[in-house]
């Protein structure tokens, strides 16, 4: 395994495998956020006090295996070239925050990508874990050990008072942001999502689109996670964002069955002419595409589209941002280029499915 | 509705913006929103954040009273990574696990406003965590069953509970005492 898989594929390996309701959960995530006792926060620390982390994680944890995740493998971020850090962000496996501090940071991710823990981002540590579909509680039980056999040669730092210490205030507590990435289309189509959204954030989640902080809900895809870490265990915080998905679940379904009823031709319609666009353009902007992709997904979870998989606006999505263009294309694009890039490999791609 | 900013007194003042499409509603109180200058300008998180830490900041000074040993605000210095408190309100992010001890007595307001009015932690303990910490979260755990278990009157529940407490305490006790 090498750099070289994690930067080819779009999709990660753990992404194929189907989830409970992941015709509308695409992912669900735990993050923890943890620090060295003794150590400077990575945002005010010297490079020699950095450094010896990095060591650290390259002497202890690289190549060694964590439950049935061999070998991981810890990629330097001061070896990469922009391009292929843009990669990483784009699959999620690294943060943009991590792609820009590059001296001494690094990431520890495993073959099927499911885990990756960032070195020196904000915090020391940053645990992340993905599953697909509705899975939050079995990522925090997973995320959780992980966290357990990394303390065994760490010194955590730890407050009983104000739990884990994190160098930012809004993470302080159990340095946990449980997070899913859900499709909600027919909520977005009626309108719903925006009046939906003060609500949420009321129960103290936090509604973004796909790239996180400022990003666009892109294909109507959007991440929904805790803002509170501190006072509420993990479970608790697990638990009330479950409800809250659950409920945007059994929401977009009855949206789904209504657009369905009441105007099922013209959803019919929208469907396939996205299909069309994206089966026929020459050229596409990133905004169109996702657009187009959240239509055709929709199409194939309401049976209008066969034999296209459902990993196609998971995979396209990645697959067309433009650092993976470029990587594609193996040389540095110009917006109108890579819009002619994505078009065809959108193409390409659909033309595979055909078979 | 509470207000979202001290979560003690009840909203009054309810504003929706629109920047760029992004819709964003406030709900706060009347004394908050003079305070943070709601309906007078835009503002981005970020100023949310550090005005959170400057309004701290400019209570402690202007009142008077200030019954804390901390009084001259701008002396505070993080001893381990240089920090001060100014910085910190500035940048919104700790240096070091230090500073949440040099800075202890002005988190509560900020950690309140941050995470809907909890100041402690009650979430997991590393396993490395020592002075039998995990024992005594266990019996803090217990009391509160226990107490559940009375106002449900479900007392045959409770006896065992409570039995569970006193052989924890007991165990908390014989380590205590190995301890010293």
């Amino acid at each position: 395994m090498s750099l070289q898989n994690f930067m080819n594929e779009a999709i990660s390996p753990w992404m194929k495998e189907e989830g409970p309701d992941s015709d509308i959960v695409l992912s669900s995530r735990i993050r923890l956020a943890r620090n060295f006792a003794q150590v400077t926060f990575p945002i005010i620390a010297k490079e020699e006090e950095l450094k010896p982390i990095l060591d650290f994680f390259n002497q202890e944890y690289a190549h060694q295996s964590f439950k049935d995740y061999r070998n991981l493998e810890l990629v330097e971020m001061s070896r990469l070239k922009s391009i292929e850090k843009r990669v990483l962000v784009e699959k999620h496996l690294i943060s943009p925050h991590l792609a820009e501090h590059s001296d001494h940071s690094a990431a520890l991710i495993s073959e099927n990508e499911q885990i990756s823990v960032m070195i020196n981002e904000e915090d020391h540590l940053r645990i992340q874990l993905y599953y697909p579909g509705f899975q939050l509680e079995k990522a925090l039980q997973r995320a959780s050990e992980l966290d357990d056999w990394l303390e065994e040669k760490i010194n955590y730092a730890f407050d009983e008072k104000r739990g884990y210490l994190t160098a930012c205030p809004t993470n302080v507590g159990t340095g946990m942001r449980a997070s899913v990435m859900m499709h909600l289309p027919a909520l977005a189509m009626t309108q719903q999502v925006n009046r939906m959204i003060p609500a949420i954030n009321q129960l103290g989640l936090v509604v973004r689109g796909i790239y996180g902080e400022g990003s666009e809900a892109l294909g109507n895809i959007f991440q929904i996670s805790n803002q509170i870490t501190l006072g509420k265990s993990e479970e608790d915080i697990v638990e009330d964002l479950q409800s809250v998905v659950r409920q945007l679940v059994d929401q977009e379904r009855k949206a789904r069955e209504t657009l369905m009823q009441r105007s099922g031709i013209q959803l019919e319609d929208r469907v396939f002419r996205s299909y069309g666009v994206l089966k026929n353009s020459r050229i596409i902007e990133s905004k169109e595409a996702a657009k187009c992709l959240s239509d055709v997904r929709l199409g194939i979870d309401l049976g209008f589209i066969k034999n296209v998989s459902q990993n196609i606006l998971n995979e396209l999505m990645i697959l067309t941002q433009p650092g993976f263009l470029q990587q594609y294309a193996q040389e540095t694009l110009t917006p109108d280029q890579r819009d002619v890039r994505r078009a065809s490999l959108i193409r390409e791609r659909l033309q595979l499915e055909k078979k | 509705m509470e207000c979202q900013e001290c979560h003690q007194r009840p909203a009054t003042v309810h504003l929706t913006k629109v920047i760029n499409g992004d819709k964003t509603e406030i709900h706060v109180c009347e004394q908050c929103a003079k305070e943070k200058g709601y309906g007078e300008t835009s503002f981005s998180l970020n100023d949310l954040l550090s005005g959170l830490f400057n309004f701290d900041h400019a209570t402690s000074i202007s009142s008077g009273t200030a019954p804390t040993s901390t009084q001259p605000a701008k002396q505070v210095q993080c001893p381990k990574c240089g920090l001060t408190y100014q910085e910190f309100a500035r940048i919104g992010k700790f240096g070091c696990a230090e500073c949440y001890k040099t800075f202890d007595e002005k988190l509560n307001p900020i950690f309140r406003r941050v995470h809907s009015g909890n100041t402690q932690h009650n979430g997991k303990i590393p396993k490395r965590a020592g002075d039998n910490l995990h024992l005594r979260k266990e019996i803090e755990q217990k009391k509160h069953e226990l107490h559940q278990l009375i106002d449900r009157e479900e007392f045959e529940e409770a006896a065992k509970v409570r039995d569970q407490i006193r052989k924890l305490e007991k165990q908390l006790d014989d380590e205590q005492g190995g301890d010293v």
